[in-house]
């Protein structure tokens, strides 16, 4: 079953005079429980591309079909309320909120959907307990490394059991150890959970653990590989 | 609700430097700006209270044509009647019914134009503040005949000194000129110097004698309990009395009553200013915060936190900054202002500017307690509109290209 279906999609800028063709004419379908990476060189689309699945962009033309609903006609806070419900998002800087622990921050996602503090409490120590830092529930951000930071990103990503994470380059701050570490974790919660991942990356280490390939260029895609 | 509260409070100390800054310039500037308007309040109030005591009273009863030339014969209508009305009533702390006479003041070093005011010194005494007012000799009890009280300012301007004798030329109730001799026998300084260079008291006896209507009165002075009631009993006397003319201390003195209502709105109108630079300062700091956290404020969107909330949250940061330094800059106020309005602040360097103005030179600091629930209302109203323009900036924000910012 397609958890995400994109039709067609184009995404075009306009800087002064120039107009940037971002993303043209894209259409590809995610199943769940795939581990896909988006490759690509630099403005190839990957962001865009991220981000207009995830509700962050919308495309100039085409459909974004989640679970068959069209969310490029969703307004504003129809669309924030979507993605709080539907879509865990990993940052490449982690962006956590620095004034908050590491389980407040897991928590923040649950309680914005209105979770029990019980449920919250619970699950927010799983989460962190999965990603390996249950040591640190009540760290804040600059009291763990950026390794640590990024699997923090990965539980809150999580917490709201979300249909799919869509990670931007997610291992691009990391080293080596920090970026292994990470990509297992990831690949557990993709067999335990069924989880559907989405990658924007360029790093080799990351490409080598996907399932799926897809690269851009140009805003367009040039192969879709599937690994077996 | 409780987290973006949250939130909002740990944001605020994010940059402790800043909005301790921020803090203390509303500290500073609600504490400068309370003690500014408590001392000119209290300059105002003492203003009001010192004519009040000494000259002007709650409440005054005339002739009608008396106030436009001073005439000797247009004496208060009815006066025993009135004694008696105003014995019974029960706003009226009390009155001093006096003879005034306009004369011209004459000693050996030059003449001025006076009032000559005859007061029956032992009512008076209890009555109004010219007895405390003595800064030389005594208050009539050391010259039997004929003593009379001067001002300050007349003895400078007239060479006076105490047991100096002082010659009054003036026309009678018959139109006769008279001229007599009184003896200083005391010097007076008010807070107001105009007043202390145009008024002689002397007793009423010693004037009854020259004249030849010795029960005449042409004023009746009247002090109520409560400032307050000045208005109720100036209609009850005029409604008793209508063939004389009552007027409370506000129509005698209109400039008095007007600098009160005036303190009123020059109150708001300072803290406004005071306030209005406050709020540039807060919203730029404000708008620091919010430019500064792009990138985390792009997330909180990209993870679904909707605009109200991130518009709540900025609105939150800014009344905690108003919470915490509204308590802080109203007791520091409230402390000084109570110091101040105990112990004073001499203004003595600029007394003979303040005199001029019918000022003290001491200044008693106080505002009244309703002023500080008022700025706590007009600091709050100022802060949360100061925080509007950050958090529509934060709003305006697009999360796809904040959350990738610098």
């Amino acid at each position: 079953m397609n958890v995400i279906e994109t039709k067609n999609i184009s995404k075009l800028y306009k800087q002064a005079d120039l107009e940037i063709r971002a993303l043209d004419n894209v259409s590809v379908n995610f199943k769940q429980g795939e581990f896909t990476a988006i490759v690509g060189p630099s403005g190839s689309g990957k962001t865009t591309f991220l981000n207009s699945i995830g509700g962050l962009d919308s495309p100039t033309k085409g459909q974004v079909l989640i679970d068959n609903n069209d969310i490029t006609k969703l307004n504003s806070n129809k669309l924030i309320d979507f993605r709080l419900k539907n879509i865990g998002f990993v940052f490449q800087s982690y962006n956590l909120i620095p004034v908050l622990t590491a389980k407040e921050n897991v928590e923040f996602i649950m309680l914005m959907q209105g979770v029990s503090k019980t449920i919250r409490d619970k699950r927010s120590k799983e989460l962190l307990e999965a990603v390996g830092l249950q040591e640190h529930l009540n760290r804040r951000p600059n009291q763990l490394s950026g390794g640590q930071q990024q699997r923090v990103a990965v539980a809150r990503a999580l917490a709201s059991k979300p249909k799919f994470v869509l990670a931007d380059e997610p291992t691009a701050n990391l080293d080596s150890s920090s970026t292994s570490n990470l990509l297992d974790i990831m690949y557990r919660l993709n067999n335990d959970e069924k989880m559907t991942f989405i990658f924007s990356t360029h790093d080799q280490r990351v490409i080598d653990r996907a399932n799926r390939i897809i690269t851009l260029e140009d805003g367009k895609i040039i192969s879709d590989i599937n690994i077996k | 609700m409780e987290k973006i509260i949250k939130i909002a409070w740990r944001n605020v100390w994010r940059n402790k430097l800043r909005s301790l800054v921020v803090i203390t310039s509303m500290v500073l500037g609600l504490w400068s700006g309370l003690f500014t308007i408590a001392m000119s309040n209290g300059i105002n109030e003492q203003r009001v209270k010192s004519a009040i005591d000494t000259y002007l009273h709650h409440i005054q009863i005339h002739n009608p044509l008396f106030e436009y030339n001073l005439d000797i014969n247009s004496y208060v209508e009815d006066p025993l009647q009135i004694v008696k009305e105003l014995e019974n009533n029960n706003l009226v702390k009390g009155f001093s019914s006096r003879i005034i006479i306009s004369a011209m003041a004459s000693s050996a070093h030059g003449a001025e134009g006076v009032r000559i005011i005859g007061i029956d010194s032992e009512n008076e005494k209890q009555f109004s503040d010219i007895s405390k007012n003595i800064v030389k000799g005594n208050y009539f009890s050391t010259i039997k005949s004929k003593p009379a009280l001067i001002g300050q300012k007349l003895a400078d301007n007239l060479k006076l000194d105490i047991k100096k004798k002082l010659s009054f030329t003036f026309v009678d109730d018959k139109g006769d000129l008279q001229r007599i001799k009184f003896k200083v026998e005391g010097v007076f300084k008010t807070a107001s110097s105009i007043h202390d260079s145009g008024n002689i008291y002397v007793k009423k006896e010693d004037l009854n004698q020259l004249l030849f209507n010795n029960s005449m009165i042409h004023e009746v002075a009247v002090l109520c309990n409560n400032i307050d009631d000045s208005d109720i009993l100036k209609g009850e006397l005029q409604n008793s009395f209508p063939e004389n003319k009552v007027e409370t201390w506000k129509d005698i003195s209109p400039e008095l009553g007007s600098v009160q209502e005036l303190m009123v709105w020059f109150f708001f109108i300072f803290m406004s200013i005071i306030l209005l630079a406050l709020s540039f300062g807060i919203a730029n700091i404000m708008l620091m915060a919010v430019l500064e956290r792009k990138r985390e404020l792009g997330m909180l969107m990209s993870v679904g936190l909707n605009k109200t909330k991130i518009f709540l949250m900025i609105l939150f940061e800014t009344i905690f900054i108003s919470f915490i330094s509204l308590p802080v800059g109203i007791v520091l106020s409230y402390l000084m202002i109570s110091y101040y309005g105990r112990v004073g602040i001499d203004l003595s360097i600029v007394s003979q500017g303040l005199e001029s103005f019918g000022m003290n030179s001491m200044v008693y600091t106080h505002l009244p307690s309703d002023y500080y629930f008022k700025i706590t209302i007009l600091t709050l109203f100022v802060t949360l509109v100061s925080s509007l323009f950050p958090a529509r900036r934060a709003l305006k924000l697009d999360p796809a290209v904040a959350v990738r910012s610098l």
